[in-house]
């Protein structure tokens, strides 16, 4: 029997060990290949070459990234906030949590359909400005022409689809914090916002940590949001790995393409393990 | 105790054997898959399961899938060898990156010879080589649509079925002074076939050429007034098109460039409000370019006889008239149009048949011989397109950079040229 105790953790676990290694690690592990391999069967860059060379790779890094940048600091400070109210109220707590979480229910792709149907020109919110009188046509509110508001819609679309993944970290961190501690913030004194700064937020360190990591490293993998509300017109990483996969068949680039995100991901994950990381003892 | 168990044995044994008549039965039904590249929206491939396939003696499972999808599983059960379609319906293009998993048709040919296929559809169906890889099916073209109420913004003195670029440019112009804002529309959207446009219709009628003419003098002015045109008269909202027949019908656009198929709807659903032409011309003559749907059948096919009668009756003349009526794809066997066809068609039909027949007609081929490269070479198209148009980018700079692509892909794939381009001995050059 104590035999068995033994074995019994590894057998369990031993299901998703093989899953993850069938369908993570050994596609990873050809794909590092693929994209390093020649058109005559030899190694080198050529793929690395030919991705660099394309005219969509700096702007599709440059989406990808600066995407990264609006979407998941916005996120982390509604996310912040929402709980902090959360934390608050006392009646219907429970309901408003489920709404704000419905989003984390939608796929990708819904969610970037739901808001192509809002801001498309024949959309809601074309129907709605019309009957207010606030325009005299449908506006295109979605096109090259705009490349501002084309980005700003696909942030908005990102920011409300995976709000609820933060959020919810958040909430679980914020609930392991003992309220010893504001209670003696509040005997000492300290303000609204000396709390959040000095109390709050320092607590939450590891929660928020773990937060950006999942966040950073899926804002990366953007993909379906794009396409639906951005087309051909706002390329990011992902997208582009795609197309390089699906339509131009050379999956060498694509996968160079998916080596630059993960190469990415990584330096973000390393980034936040380092700047918030948190002292041994003070654990 | 002992009864029980009899029991539970012989209830066994039974389902046993129902499971094993069971899998009897779906044997003795020999079902033929039939995996095809077109017809892959819903109401395509109802009318396929409902209207084309439903008079076909045999049993057939016809499966639209995405062009890339269907390479990669064509290309996936040749290699594990286990194969499970038997029909693969096509573009030409869509079989050259697996003209290697197909089987050779020569004897399906010689079986249908009855049904008067032209022969220059049969050669094509070669892809290049001796033996047959396909047989055709059906073809179809891109032409022009317009909404009747733009016909009154015509420039004066142009003739609506003999437009040059000018006067389609003047045209797109003159709607969007009159209604302020701009009424042409492309199909440039992700899913949409703008890049044929560019390889069958600007590029031959400006500079005689698609590859060999690619940064050329002629390419450089036309890209210039390209970009001038679509700034002024084109709708922004194009990058979003896939399918002009939804914008004509909506209003958004009132003058459309699409292929047939994606037109069609438009005009049996509202034939009097549309009127259907050839495209534009310019210095070279009319460019234009055909598209041909083909039939083959993989390497060890599990229903090979079934398949090849089922080409048999897809290349008869019923079933090419059932196609053509249902869904606006048109016929590839040697035969006179009835006179019955529904009104859209028959606009549609009238237009291809002028395009084709026009005084300066300038037919362009789809590219051949590019294999697993034909993706790459309409990025070639498309991303000049989109960098000169859309980023405002220097001209003969993007031509250089992109014409070294290109040089490249030829290379690679060892194309030759094709019409209207000069043949060439080995890779097709670009100048």
């Amino acid at each position: 029997m104590k035999e068995l105790n033994k074995v019994m953790p590894y057998l369990l676990l031993a299901p998703s060990v093989v899953f993850l290694v069938f369908f993570f690690f050994s596609p990873f592990v050809e794909t590092f290949f693929i994209a390093f391999k020649n058109a005559e069967g030899g190694y080198g860059l050529h793929s690395f070459r030919k991705m660099y060379d394309d005219l969509n790779f700096f702007v599709a890094l440059k989406n990808t990234i600066f995407l990264l940048f609006a979407v998941v600091p916005l996120q982390l400070v509604l996310a912040v906030w929402m709980s902090l109210t959360l934390r608050k109220i006392k009646k219907f707590r429970g309901a408003i949590l489920y709404i704000w979480t419905i989003p984390l229910g939608i796929s990708d792709l819904a969610a970037g359909i739901i808001w192509l149907s809002i801001l498309t020109e024949r959309g809601y919110l074309n129907t709605i400005f019309l009957n207010l009188g606030f325009i005299e046509k449908p506006e295109l509110w979605l096109s090259y022409e705009h490349p501002l508001l084309l980005f700003a819609a696909v942030a908005i679309a990102e920011i409300w689809r995976s709000l609820a993944l933060v959020l919810l970290i958040i909430i679980a961190g914020l609930q392991l914090i003992p309220k010893e501690y504001d209670e003696a913030a509040d005997v000492f004194g300290a303000g609204a916002f000396r709390k959040l700064f000095r109390v709050t937020l320092p607590l939450l360190k590891p929660s928020i940590q773990s937060a950006l990591i999942l966040r950073s490293i899926l804002a990366l993998e953007v993909f379906a949001v794009a396409v639906a509300i951005g087309g051909t017109n706002l390329p990011v990483l992902a997208s582009e790995a795609y197309n390089w996969m699906a339509n131009y068949l050379d999956y060498g680039v694509a996968s160079a393409y998916a080596l630059v995100l993960l190469a990415l991901s990584i330096i973000s994950t390393l980034g936040y393990l380092f700047f918030l990381r948190t002292p041994a003892d003070a654990a | 105790m002992k009864n029980l168990l009899l029991n539970i044995l012989s209830a066994k044994y039974f389902f046993l054997a129902m499971l094993m008549g069971l899998g009897l039965t779906a044997f003795s039904f020999a079902e033929v898959v039939f995996y095809s590249t077109q017809m892959r929206p819903v109401e395509e491939a109802k009318k396929i399961r409902e209207k084309v396939l439903a008079n076909f003696s045999g049993n057939v499972d016809f499966v639209p899938d995405e062009t890339p999808i269907w390479i990669t599983k064509i290309q996936a059960e040749n290699k594990t060898g286990k194969v499970t379609v038997s029909l693969l319906g096509g573009l030409h293009g869509d079989f050259s990156p697996v003209a290697s998993a197909l089987d050779n048709v020569d004897d399906v040919l010689g079986k249908i010879s009855g049904n008067n296929i032209v022969d220059t559809f049969v050669k094509t169906g070669k892809l290049g080589g001796n033996s047959q890889k396909y047989i055709p099916w059906a073809q179809a073209t891109y032409i022009m649509a317009a909404h009747k109420d733009a016909l009154a913004y015509l420039p004066k003195g142009a003739d609506v079925n003999a437009l040059s670029y000018n006067q389609l440019a003047q045209w797109g112009q003159n709607m969007e002074e009159a209604l302020g804002e701009r009424k042409i529309g492309f199909p440039a959207g992700p899913k949409g076939l703008m890049h044929r446009f560019f390889q069958g219709y600007l590029y031959p009628s400006f500079t005689d050429g698609v590859v060999r003419t690619f940064k050329s003098k002629n390419a450089e002015n036309m890209w210039a007034k390209f970009r001038r045109f679509w700034h002024q008269s084109v709708s922004p909202r194009s990058t979003s098109f896939n399918n002009m027949s939804e914008h004509l019908l909506s209003g958004e656009v009132l003058v459309a460039f699409d292929h047939t198929a994606r037109l069609i709807p438009a005009f049996n659903e509202r034939p009097n409000d549309f009127v259907a032409f050839p495209a534009p011309s310019a210095q070279y003559g009319r460019g234009f370019m055909a598209v041909i749907v083909g039939l083959a059948i993989p390497k060890g096919a599990p229903e090979r006889t079934e398949a090849s009668d089922l080409i048999r009756y897809l290349t008869s003349k019923e079933a090419q008239l059932t196609v053509l009526e249902e869904i606006g794809f048109f016929p590839i066997i040697d035969i006179e149009l009835p006179s019955n066809l529904p009104k859209g068609t028959q606009l549609a039909g009238d237009a291809v048949s002028l395009q084709s027949s026009s005084s300066d007609a300038l037919p362009a081929l789809l590219p051949s011989g590019l294999g697993t490269k034909g993706g790459e070479f309409s990025k070639v198209y498309k991303d000049t397109f989109e960098t000169i148009v859309f980023r405002n980018a220097n001209i003969s700079k993007v031509l250089e950079a992109q014409a070294k692509k290109l040089t490249a892909i030829m290379q690679e794939s060892g194309a030759s040229c094709w019409a209207p381009d000069a043949p060439s001995k080995g890779p097709c050059p670009v100048k």
